[in-house]
């Protein structure tokens, strides 16, 4: 492999990880909200968080776009505390593969918290533990198995992605070209062996995850 | 330490209402018995704080819980109490002793003095400790709930039909356990059971609630001699009688005694000297001017009429007696009843047909 192909390795693995973190960060207090909460917005919530399932990304990416551009609120505000503009750069590709992989994440944790039940922080509150407390000692472990499934699937996909990262990052080497689109690239300037490399690699990626994915992933322990 | 318990709750769902105030002593076991949408639970996670009345007042001894005419409402977990749910509802990631531990370590204060090891041992669950829920059975997982919520150092326990989820066996394997923790805990146990047989024997103090209100409350054997009781109880009718055992004669039969007189039951393994509550159902008892003779019924007691009432069953009516002090009830016809000329203060004998021990 060449300097560039690891370059864009490098970078989509980068990309992924800082991505995988702040979905956690993100996507963990929405799945909470939205597996306990009673609130007629939970409807709401839940088809915004789902829309990047079905739209193609170039809608998405377009919209992001356009908010971080230089006419956009987020695009004046980044200007404002002096971050500049936010496409093209790396900032930006994270923010748009947030928002992209976001229902990959939130879901296999709501649907975690959702298994878990009323009862068990019910119990936990009558053995002393804040909701707070509750949450970390109990709800958390618990829901183990969700935060692996979120985990992996929010990192698999950001790997995966393509158009809105081809949409908000362009193509600058080292900074936004992450493998999908060095593939292109190399597809567009017929260099195939090249492709070959990056595609295989792609593939045998996406089948270790997967396989991580349905093996290690135990079957949701019997509530006692 | 611990002192009386006060309750009221209204709770307006619609279709179900839920007006009770109950005063329950600060010692020994009350049980809540009702038949299912009674409110009985309703009033454990209400007492809890796992649910809110709207209008609602707790208060354990001089701890104010709950007082919704000045909007205080304690959380749970700022609440000085165990509660055991029906299923034991162990926390599967951690081990028996990770699940003791848990709120042992978040009891600020352990003030009711339960160190694990005691408690292990009171509930036969020593062995277990570095087992997981998952390897447990039934009674043991029911066990291991009722440690982990004294070793929370509650001021009160709380149990929600901890034995209706287990088999026949197991729930025979955990009452001893429970009638050890009767004897042995300075902390009052509100108990919620639809089942008679559990109540009549673990119960000190008894609730009777129907349709989301009190229907009698007061000490077990009080409340078990009421003849005034609605229909929903009436068919259970029955009271309960703490016994000795006094002998253990040759033709197998073992000897009871209480202030009323004697009974007989098929031999048992108690030492002379333990007290056995047995219970004993009105429609067990029948009633006769004379000593009988010529009958197989072996126990007969001497009994004086307090009162009698009509019962929902047609025909019926349920007889009040006094026996050495305790009340006993006979279920009769109304027809034998005035063939008999019933009547308040006068003298018979009582003659029981089955005796239900209840340890």
């Amino acid at each position: 492999m060449e300097a560039p192909d690891l370059a864009a390795v490098w970078l989509t693995l980068k990309l992924a990880t800082v991505v995988t973190v702040l979905l956690l960060l993100v996507g963990t207090p929405i799945a909470w909200w939205l597996a306990r909460t009673r609130s007629r917005l939970k409807g709401v919530v839940g088809a915004v968080v789902a829309l990047p399932l079905v739209l193609p990304p170039t809608v998405l990416g377009f919209y992001l776009l356009v908010t971080m551009g230089p006419n956009g609120p987020i695009g004046q505000l980044t200007q404002a505390i002096g971050l500049g503009l936010l496409p093209f750069t790396f900032p930006g590709l994270v923010i748009a593969s947030t928002f992209y992989s976001l229902p990959f994440v939130v879901q296999p944790i709501q649907n975690a918290f959702e298994a878990i039940g009323e009862r068990p922080l019910e119990v936990a509150a009558t053995l002393r533990a804040s909701p707070w407390d509750a949450f970390w000692s109990v709800a958390v472990p618990l829901a183990r198995p969700g935060f692996l499934s979120g985990a992996i699937l929010g990192f698999a996909h950001t790997v995966g992605e393509f158009g809105i990262v081809l949409m908000i990052g362009g193509n600058i080497p080292g900074r936004t070209r992450v493998v999908s689109v060095q593939i292109y690239d190399h597809v567009e300037a017929l260099e195939y062996t090249q492709a070959h490399w990056l595609a295989g690699g792609m593939v045998l990626f996406s089948f270790v995850v997967l396989l991580a994915l349905y093996t290690f992933n135990p079957a949701r322990r019997k509530a006692a | 330490m611990s002192g009386e318990i006060r309750a009221r709750f209204r709770v307006d769902r619609g279709e179900f209402t839920l007006d009770v105030d109950l005063a329950l002593p600060g010692r020994g076991v009350s049980a809540l018995f009702g038949h299912s949408g009674s409110g009985k639970t309703t009033c454990l996670r209400a007492l809890a704080g796992l649910e809110r009345a709207a209008a609602g007042y707790v208060a354990v001894g001089d701890e104010v819980w709950q007082d919704e005419s000045r909007g205080l409402f304690v959380p749970p977990h700022r609440r000085a109490l165990g509660v055991v749910f029906q299923e034991a509802s162990l926390f599967p990631h951690l081990s028996v002793r990770g699940n003791m531990e848990f709120g042992q370590k978040r009891a600020s204060t352990a003030t009711n003095g339960f160190r694990l090891p005691a408690i292990a041992e009171l509930l036969g669950i020593a062995h277990l400790l570095d087992r997981a829920p998952s390897q447990l059975s039934g009674g043991e997982r029911q066990r291991v709930a009722i440690a982990r919520a004294l070793l929370a150092a509650p001021r009160i326990l709380l149990m929600d039909e901890p034995l209706a989820a287990l088999d026949l066996k197991r729930k025979l394997e955990i009452l001893p356990y429970l009638e050890r923790l009767h004897r042995e805990l300075a902390i009052p146990v509100i108990y919620v059971s639809h089942a008679p047989d559990e109540v009549a024997r673990l119960a000190d103090h008894l609730v009777l609630l129907d349709a989301g209100r009190v229907v009698a409350s007061g000490p077990l054997k009080e409340v078990l001699g009421r003849i005034d009781l609605p229909a929903a109880f009436a068919d259970d009718a029955g009271v309960v009688i703490e016994a000795k055992v006094a002998a253990h004669e040759a033709d197998d039969l073992t000897r009871l005694e209480f202030p009323g007189g004697a009974i007989f039951v098929s031999r048992r393994g108690e030492p002379p000297g333990t007290p056995l509550r047995c219970r004993i159902h009105a429609r067990d008892v029948s009633l006769a001017l004379v000593p009988q003779v010529h009958t197989s019924i072996l126990n007969c007691v001497d009994a004086t009429v307090v009162d009698l009432a009509p019962t929902d069953t047609p025909g019926h009516v349920l007889v009040r007696l006094d026996v050495g002090g305790d009340p006993l009830l006979a279920r009769i016809t109304r027809r034998s009843a005035d063939k008999l000329a019933i009547r308040p203060g006068l003298a018979l004998r009582a003659q029981i047909k089955a005796v239900a021990l209840l340890a």
